[in-house]
């Protein structure tokens, strides 16, 4: 019956109670959005790498080397020679290497240069290998494997021809138009980097600048196709590398090594190491979102008891009368933590609603220029827990309205 | 005797030496109907309060149905207020926005009475004795006239039936014509359900309806009329 009035008196009010209403919702709005990023970031980001016991680099910062080599994002700062690559690489300890080189890009999505065993070896989220929705790992020179986004965003398909840009900006005006690459394999989605890149041979990446000089074209079509898939193209460096180990227990010793390497200054990392140094980075950023969410919260909970307490002056005689038909002061206070909570529930369902419309619209937009595989499930444990303290909060912030009423109940 | 005082003073609690009633004796038979009169301020309304268990005297002995009001915790007079007494103010008698139903309803809770199909006949009977049309019954109260508000509050007033009736000037915002009709309605109802009633206006013209006729300053000693 309480629950009744308090429904009915709020519809009473319609206007400032939905002003209030449309605040809360806003903020909660804000605030779950935050969380629901905070959270589905921190996951993905975890999981872009796993089963990877170091990745080398040139001498550079851990992060950059991670950033690089793992995210895409920045350039490597030098490279590493070919000799050292092998060297290491055939070290009795190591059971897996896979080469990177990176430096073009395909209409904003970065390429890297690899060998086949990156489709074997390497891992993302919990141990799950690299799939193909279609086709099959490079074989020839000119093949190319696409990430999911990749050839979802362009629409290409297996056989499609394209040319690959100098350099990592999105537009670029020095292509390699003159030796285009046949799509032969699209990866399954990941919701790591990895659907944001092309995946070429080595080879492939050496064949297209094969005629360049200091980045620049220097003459067209030189060789031939046929010559230059006869040609040994061996290239001469790299940017980086990923290693597995045979053994886990000797991680940190073959580390060492690689960073006492005397030919050619080294830096090993540990991918999971970095990342959690990197996500600690972030998470500053994140926890500042986060808290300024919340203050809007906060103010937009002031904001409903500010209203709450406006209305009580206006319903004195109504709580008299309560008061007289035999309703108990603690009812008022009841009649008025219940209006609070009837608003602070409808905006958290508002809130979940737009929440969700929006992100369901923002999807792809959020997938293709950040990344970020948001999915649309959003009653976590998280966000309950989350919702739970909002409506603690949104209680005890309207008990001084309803504390107001309980006193003109009394008088 | 429905109503019985004896040496009742009455004070805000931050005024301690103003004395808003000071009442040696005065009391009321049950099913007597009580007209008190006086000018507004001369403490008509505390008085009800105080009879209500709104609020308790500052000293001396209140008795309302046989029940010492000043020995009752705050929830028992609250629960005796819902089940024993009806209340008609002046004005604001019902919650706006509810409907005639819905605020007779609400009387009925806080008498802890359960909702059940017999409690609805109840409230209709009483809305038609009242001469509530039915298209009245389900639209907010402050859709209808200020004389159709009056009716509805005596049927909010009577649902628990009552011993005693206390209204506190109802007639004063009705016209002549409504006025009328309203005292002989209450009247009727009152004496058809055995009710105490207490009546306090300003307006003397009322006193022909009622038996036991008192002027408020008769029997409040409190020198100084208080401000409210």
């Amino acid at each position: 019956m309480l629950a009744k009035l308090a429904m009915q008196s709020l519809l009473d009010r319609k206007g400032s109670v939905m002003l209030s209403l449309m605040a809360m919702t806003v903020s909660i709005f804000v605030l779950l959005g935050v969380e629901q990023i905070r959270q589905q970031t921190k996951e993905n980001f975890s999981n872009t790498v796993s089963g990877v016991d170091l990745i080398v680099g040139a001498r550079t910062g851990s992060l950059n080397l991670l950033l690089y080599s793992v995210f895409r994002i920045g350039s490597p700062t030098n490279n590493i020679r070919m000799e050292t690559y092998e060297n290491i690489a055939s070290s009795e300890k190591v059971k897996w290497a896979i080469p990177m080189s990176l430096g073009d890009s395909h209409k904003g999505y970065r390429v890297l240069g690899t060998s086949k065993d990156y489709f074997r070896y390497f891992s993302y989220g919990k141990q799950h290998r690299l799939a193909f929705t279609q086709g099959q790992a490079f074989d020839q020179l000119f093949d190319v494997v696409l990430g999911s986004n990749v050839a979802q965003q362009l629409g290409y398909q297996l056989g499609d021809k394209i040319a690959l840009a100098h350099g990592i900006a999105a537009t670029s005006f020095s292509m390699h138009d003159d030796r285009p690459f046949t799509v032969v394999g699209v990866l399954a989605a990941t919701g790591t980097p990895v659907d944001q890149t092309l995946h070429v041979s080595l080879q492939g990446i050496e064949a297209i600048h094969i005629d360049w000089q200091h980045g620049v074209k220097t003459h067209n079509n030189a060789l031939t196709q046929a010559e230059l898939e006869q040609a040994n193209l061996k290239p001469k460096s790299l940017n980086a590398f990923m290693l597995g180990l045979k053994s886990k227990m000797t991680t940190f010793q073959f580390q060492r090594m690689i960073n006492q390497y005397k030919q050619e200054p080294l830096l090993a990392i540990l991918p999971g190491v970095a990342l959690s140094e990197l996500w600690q980075m972030m998470s500053v950023l994140e926890n500042t979102l986060l808290l300024v969410s919340a203050l809007v919260f906060i103010a937009a909970c002031l904001g409903v008891s500010a209203m709450l307490l406006a209305s009580i002056r206006e319903r004195s005689r109504e709580i008299q009368l309560l008061r007289v038909i035999g309703a108990p002061p603690y009812i008022l206070f009841l009649l008025i933590e219940l209006e609070a909570l009837l608003i602070t529930l409808l905006s958290c369902v508002l809130a979940i609603a737009l929440l969700a419309l929006c992100l369901f619209f923002l999807q792809d937009y959020l997938i293709s220029h950040f990344g970020l595989h948001i999915q649309l499930n959003l009653l976590t444990e998280n966000s309950l827990y989350l919702m739970t303290a909002l409506i603690i909060t949104s209680i005890f912030v309207a008990m001084i309205p309803a504390f107001s009423s309980y006193r003109k109940a009394r008088a | 005797m429905a109503i019985e005082l004896t040496n009742i003073r009455f004070h805000y609690p931050a005024q301690p030496n103003q004395n808003i009633l000071s009442i040696p004796h005065w009391s009321l038979a049950s099913e007597e109907r009580g007209f008190l009169h006086g000018p507004s301020g001369s403490g008509k309304s505390t008085l009800l309060s105080l009879l209500s268990g709104l609020l308790l005297p500052s000293g001396g002995e209140l008795q309302v149905l046989g029940q010492h009001l000043g020995n009752m915790s705050g929830r028992q007079r609250d629960c005796f207020r819902a089940a024993h007494i009806g209340y008609v103010f002046q004005q604001f008698n019902l919650i706006p926005y509810l409907s005639p139903i819905e605020n007779t309803l609400l009387a009925t809770r806080f008498a802890k009475r359960q909702p059940s199909i017999e409690l609805n006949e109840e409230i209709q009977e009483l809305l038609n004795a009242l001469h509530i049309a039915k298209k009245e019954w389900y639209r907010p109260t402050r859709e209808l006239s200020i004389g159709q508000q009056q009716r509805v509050a005596i049927a909010r007033a009577l649902i628990n039936k009552p011993r005693l009736l206390m209204a506190d000037e109802p007639t004063s915002s009705l016209d002549m014509k409504n006025r009328d009709a309203f005292m002989d309605l209450l009247m009727s109802i009152v004496a058809d359900n055995n009710i105490t009633l207490l009546f306090v206006s300003h307006d003397l013209s009322l006193s022909s309806y009622f038996n036991n006729v008192e002027s408020l300053s008769d029997i409040n000693q409190a020198e100084s009329p208080a401000s409210c």
